[in-house]
Parts: structure tokens; C-alpha cells; sequence
């Protein structure tokens, strides 16, 4: 692991430098900005039950399907076309060393542009001059299933980069296994089928695999233990496939 | 870093196929301290597989590589710890500044920061890159990002450097600076260098390893594949004279020396005669003063040596005629006798 700082700056050097990360941010802090603007404009017009926070994280799943890609979609397709990943393997690196720091660039700058949306919050507090308005839970709840199903997310996006040398392959590829992991999965739970006697338990395995609900519990205060290893497992497994991944394919070149 | 034993890179029995075809077929070699080796191969040859394999990027289907005396194998990076590749094409991250690229490249490297700036300094002087080093590396030319190429290969000083194709692609002028810089590593880093360029290989390799369809079909130093694959010397002698006398007499200067050819004679009374010799001597001297003795007028002598490209030809020739495994199991195609 001595080489993971330093393909850590690296990374997010070339994250800082790369125009798709500034479209992505762009892009992103607009549609949220109008996603909050809109949520605040319904309940200027009728009393809601839930506080606005837990509504804005209930969409989370939209920039999710957008950004990941855009910001994950690089890292290994564009050095495996440029030709770099041979220099990069050829020092005494290992993949998991490349791996993990491609992986943490690119969850960190996820996270420092869903950390930029708590300024929608400050500004509603600031003008609402309430402190109704900005029930803390939800927030922290909210941002807490952020930085845990990001980890998955962005694991998934790396493993689509390191399977192809094409960035626009990846970026597709990244975004139908999003669309599976989260639409994919309450699709399946939501089957007429699943509701016969004996299939009771593949429904109650669907049912705790909807990340739909974990939102909601997360911006409830509830913090299951079953999501977060849910989440913790599934990006390490992805993250090992990536790794694996990245080496078959050396084989084939 | 640990003693670096007197041979540097030892193959031996080498093999990797990619699905049913064969890159590489029972390669052996090894490379001294400080020597450079050149790798001569058509196209497809196996050249960039086996650099690949030896720097540890690739592995192989069977054999052995040791880099120091360690197993690329089972030890991969600590020999790469001991490596300096530079691979075909030259591929550089095309956003990042020159001084950048070999900072972040030193620090993969495990050099440590105070040594890395001062060998920053010096291999920017050494491969001439003083006034690029601000620059962005998409924006370089040609021979420059090879320049920054050969630096990176070269920062780490370490024990063997692996450069494929280094002057593809560069001008007269630029090929001249490479080969320059890459003779001049010459006792203190084993290089091998890729190539099918070859007065490139003949001026700056110790040594030359020609393969063909992943095999070894010659091997030696310039002078010596000359001698081994065509076996004989051969003179042009431009002379005015009995045509017919010219065989005994020169066979009594030297008995191998033969009279090959003799071409038409112009006007003048001048024919050109092509003379052969097994001798290694160099007989031209004699031959000049033999001559004019016996009546013949000499205008012109000249001793033709096989260039380097004349015995790369006969040598991959030889092994497209002999591509069915030899008897005796070595690993070069027999030789067809001349």
C-alpha cells in the first residue's frame, strides 16, 4: 500500500484536470438545485406530512445515474486506450494499489458534490429564519446513506471502466448496472408471481434489497446494519472484480 | 537496492501462445551487466511479447525469466523495482506537464523525494529536455515525448532498461540524439532494445538477437552474424585485362579466393570481377599488389561487406523455409548450407 498516496493525488489530479468531472458537476448541482427549488415550491402551496429533506434524498437514484458514470466512466477505459495502464503496471504497483485509488478519487469528489447540496439547506434556514424548516435528522440520516450506498455506486463504476477500453461503453455499461441494482432489484420485488406461498422468502430478500426503502429509513433515523453490510460487501466484491477484471484482460491483450 | 549480479537477464525456455498461435517458441538468452542488446524481428516476431513478459506485464505460458537473479514470476515486484520500460508507441497521460510525469513516475517508483528532485534535474539534462520541462506532454513532438519516454525509463537508474522500438517514427536528426543517449548507457545499465530499423541496432547494440516467428534465429555481435550467416568475404574489383588469367593467379595469392563473377566489360577495356574469399582477412592490399605485376590495370577495389540488413533478410528467410521444429530440439532453425 505504499503507493496508494500517491496514485491517490494523482487521480484526483487528473479528476481536478478532466472536463467531464466539471460537465458532471455542473449538471449535477443544477438539477438538484431545481429538484430542491421544486420541492420547496410544494410546500409553499400545501402542509406535507415529511420534511423536505427526506424527499430530496428520496430522489437520489437521478443524479446517481447521470454522475457516476460521468465521473467513473475514465478511469481504467481511458488509460487501458492510451496505452498508460502498461507504464502504470510496469512500476512496482500492484492492480489493488490502482484499483483502490482510482475507487477513492473517485468517492471522493462524489461525496464533496453531494456535500456541496448542504448549502440548499443553510440557504432555506437563512431565509426561513425557522428552525422547523431545518430538522437536522433527516439531513444527517440522508447524507449518511449517501456516503454508504456511494461506495457501492462508484465500486459499480469502476468495475464498468475496467472491463472495456472504451469510455462510452463504460459509461453505458455503468448505467444499466445502476438501473439494475436500483430499479432492476423493486422490479423484481414488486412481481405478481413472487406472491405465491412458497416464494415468500425470495419476496422478503427482495423487499430488503430495495435501496428505495433504505433511503427511507436512513432519513427516519433508522440505521440497519443489514443495509450497511449490504452496501460494505457489495462495493469490496465489485472492487475485487474490478481487480480481476483489470488482470484478465492484460492476458488478452 | 541489493547487489546486482554480473547477468543481468536470464531467459530461458520461454514460451507463450495466445490461444492456438505461438508469440514466443523456446526463447533462451541472457544479457551481461552493462551490455545492449538489440531484439531484430520482422513484424510479429514476438519482440514486444517478450519485453512485455520480461518487465512482468505479461505472463508467460512456460519457462523462466530472472531480472537480477530474481524470478519475474513468483517476484514480480521487485524485479520491476529493477526495471526501466519503455513501451512501443510511447504512451504518455497527454494532460500532465513534463516535470509532473516524472514526478509522479519517480514517486511510483519509491524514489524518495529530496533524490527525486535533484535526478529530476539531471535526467532532463541528460536527454535534453531543460527548456520542455514546463510544457504539456500532448503538446510535445514526436521526438520529444520519446525523449521524456527514454527520461522515465531512465530516472529510477535502474539495473536493466527495456525500450520498445525507441526511434520509431523520428527523423534522421532525432534518431541520432536517441542513439546517442542510449550508447551512452552503455557499461553502467543492460538495455535491449527493440528495433527493425537496423543500422539503427548495428551502431548501438553489443550484441543482436534476430527472431523470427517467436524463435532465435541468429544471434551474436554485428561482425559475427556477418560471418556466420554468409560465411565469406567478397571483393568488386574493377580491372583492364586477360579475364581468363585472373582465377590461377589469385588462387595462388589465397586458395579460397574465387573468382565469383565477372561482369561486362565497357568499352574501355575495364570489366568489373566479383571475387570471394572464406579467408577473414582482409586481402586487399595483396590483391593490389598482385595485379599490376602481371599486367593488369586496376581502377577500383572495393570490399563489400553484408550489412547488417543483408544477414537480417537471409536469417528470417532461412527460418520461413524451416518453420517445422528442428531434431535436435535447439532453439534456432537449422542452418542452410550456402
Amino acid at each position: 500500500m505504499r503507493h496508494y498516496p500517491t496514485i491517490l493525488s494523482h487521480e484526483i489530479r487528473a479528476l481536478l484536470y478532466s472536463p467531464s468531472t466539471y460537465i458532471a458537476a455542473v449538471f449535477f448541482l443544477g438539477v438538484m438545485g431545481f429538484i430542491f427549488a421544486g420541492i420547496l415550491d410544494l410546500y409553499s402551496k400545501a402542509p406535507q406530512e415529511v420534511p423536505p429533506a427526506a424527499v430530496f434524498f428520496q430522489l437520489y437514484w437521478f443524479p446517481v445515474f447521470f454522475m457516476v458514470p460521468l465521473l467513473t466512466m475514465k478511469s481504467f477505459a481511458e488509460e487501458r486506450r492510451m496505452g498508460t495502464l502498461e507504464t502504470l503496471l510496469t512500476a512496482p504497483v500492484s492492480t489493488t494499489e490502482v484499483v483502490l485509488g482510482k475507487f477513492t478519487a473517485a468517492y471522493l469528489f462524489y461525496m464533496l458534490l453531494w456535500g456541496s447540496t448542504l448549502g440548499f439547506h443553510y440557504l432555506l434556514q437563512l431565509y426561513a429564519r425557522d428552525a422547523r424548516f431545518l430538522d437536522p435528522g433527516p439531513i444527517i440520516g440522508g447524507y449518511l446513506f449517501i456516503a454508504i450506498s456511494g461506495l457501492l455506486f462508484i465500486s459499480v463504476g469502476i468495475l464498468a471502466s475496467a472491463l472495456t477500453r472504451n469510455q462510452a461503453v463504460a459509461g453505458i455499461l455503468c448505467f444499466t448496472m445502476l438501473l439494475g441494482l436500483i430499479g432492476g432489484l423493486s422490479y423484481l420485488g414488486d412481481l405478481n408471481a413472487l406472491h405465491a406461498e412458497g416464494l415468500h422468502p425470495v419476496k422478503a430478500a427482495l423487499d430488503n434489497l430495495r435501496i428505495g426503502n433504505h433511503v427511507e429509513d436512513f432519513t427516519h433515523g433508522v440505521i440497519d446494519t443489514r443495509q450497511v453490510v449490504f452496501y460494505v460487501t457489495g462495493s469490496v466484491l465489485a472492487l475485487i472484480f474490478s481487480i480481476l477484471g483489470v488482470e484478465v484482460k492484460i492476458l488478452g491483450s | 537496492m541489493a547487489e546486482i549480479p554480473d547477468i543481468t537477464i536470464e531467459v530461458s525456455h520461454l514460451k507463450k501462445n495466445y490461444g492456438p498461435l505461438t508469440a514466443v517458441n523456446d526463447l533462451s538468452f541472457s544479457v551481461k551487466r552493462g551490455e545492449i542488446l538489440g531484439l531484430l524481428g520482422p513484424n510479429g516476431a514476438g519482440k514486444s511479447t517478450t519485453m512485455r513478459i520480461l518487465t512482468g506485464f505479461l505472463p508467460a505460458t512456460s519457462g523462466s525469466v530472472r531480472i537480477c537473479g530474481l524470478p519475474v514470476a513468483s517476484q514480480s515486484e521487485a524485479t520491476k523495482r529493477h526495471i526501466g520500460y519503455m513501451p512501443e508507441n510511447n504512451p504518455l497521460p497527454d494532460d500532465m506537464r513534463v516535470s509532473e510525469y516524472l514526478w509522479f513516475r519517480g514517486r511510483l517508483k519509491e524514489m524518495a523525494r529530496a533524490r527525486l528532485r535533484a535526478r529530476i534535474d539531471e535526467v532532463l539534462e541528460l536527454c535534453d529536455l531543460k527548456r520542455n520541462r514546463h510544457r504539456i506532454l500532448g503538446r510535445l513532438s514526436k521526438g520529444n515525448r520519446q525523449r521524456v519516454g527514454i527520461a522515465e525509463a531512465i530516472l529510477a537508474e535502474p539495473a536493466v532498461i527495456i525500450m520498445d522500438e525507441p526511434t520509431i517514427g523520428l527523423d534522421p536528426h532525432q534518431i541520432i540524439i536517441v542513439r546517442d543517449l542510449i550508447a551512452s548507457l552503455r557499461g553502467r545499465m543492460s538495455v535491449i532494445i527493440s528495433s527493425h530499423i537496423l543500422p539503427e541496432i548495428e551502431a548501438t547494440c553489443d550484441r543482436v538477437l534476430i527472431i523470427n516467428s517467436g524463435r532465435i534465429v541468429a544471434q551474436g555481435s554485428p561482425a559475427e552474424l556477418r560471418q556466420e550467416i554468409f560465411g565469406h568475404t567478397s571483393y568488386r574489383v574493377d580491372f583492364a585485362g586477360d579475364a581468363t588469367a585472373l582465377a590461377p593467379l589469385l588462387a595462388t595469392l589465397e586458395p579460397t579466393l574465387k573468382v565469383e563473377s565477372v561482369g561486362d566489360c565497357g568499352g574501355d577495356g575495364f570489366c568489373s570481377a566479383t571475387l570471394t574469399t572464406e579467408s577473414s582477412e582482409d586481402l586487399g592490399e595483396k590483391i593490389l599488389a598482385v595485379l599490376p605485376l602481371h599486367g593488369f590495370r586496376v581502377r577500383s577495389l572495393a570490399r563489400r561487406q553484408p550489412s547488417l540488413e543483408d544477414v537480417f533478410l537471409a536469417a528470417t528467410r532461412r527460418s520461413w523455409d524451416a518453420r517445422l521444429p528442428d531434431p535436435k530440439g535447439d532453439s534456432r532453425a537449422p542452418l542452410p548450407k550456402a
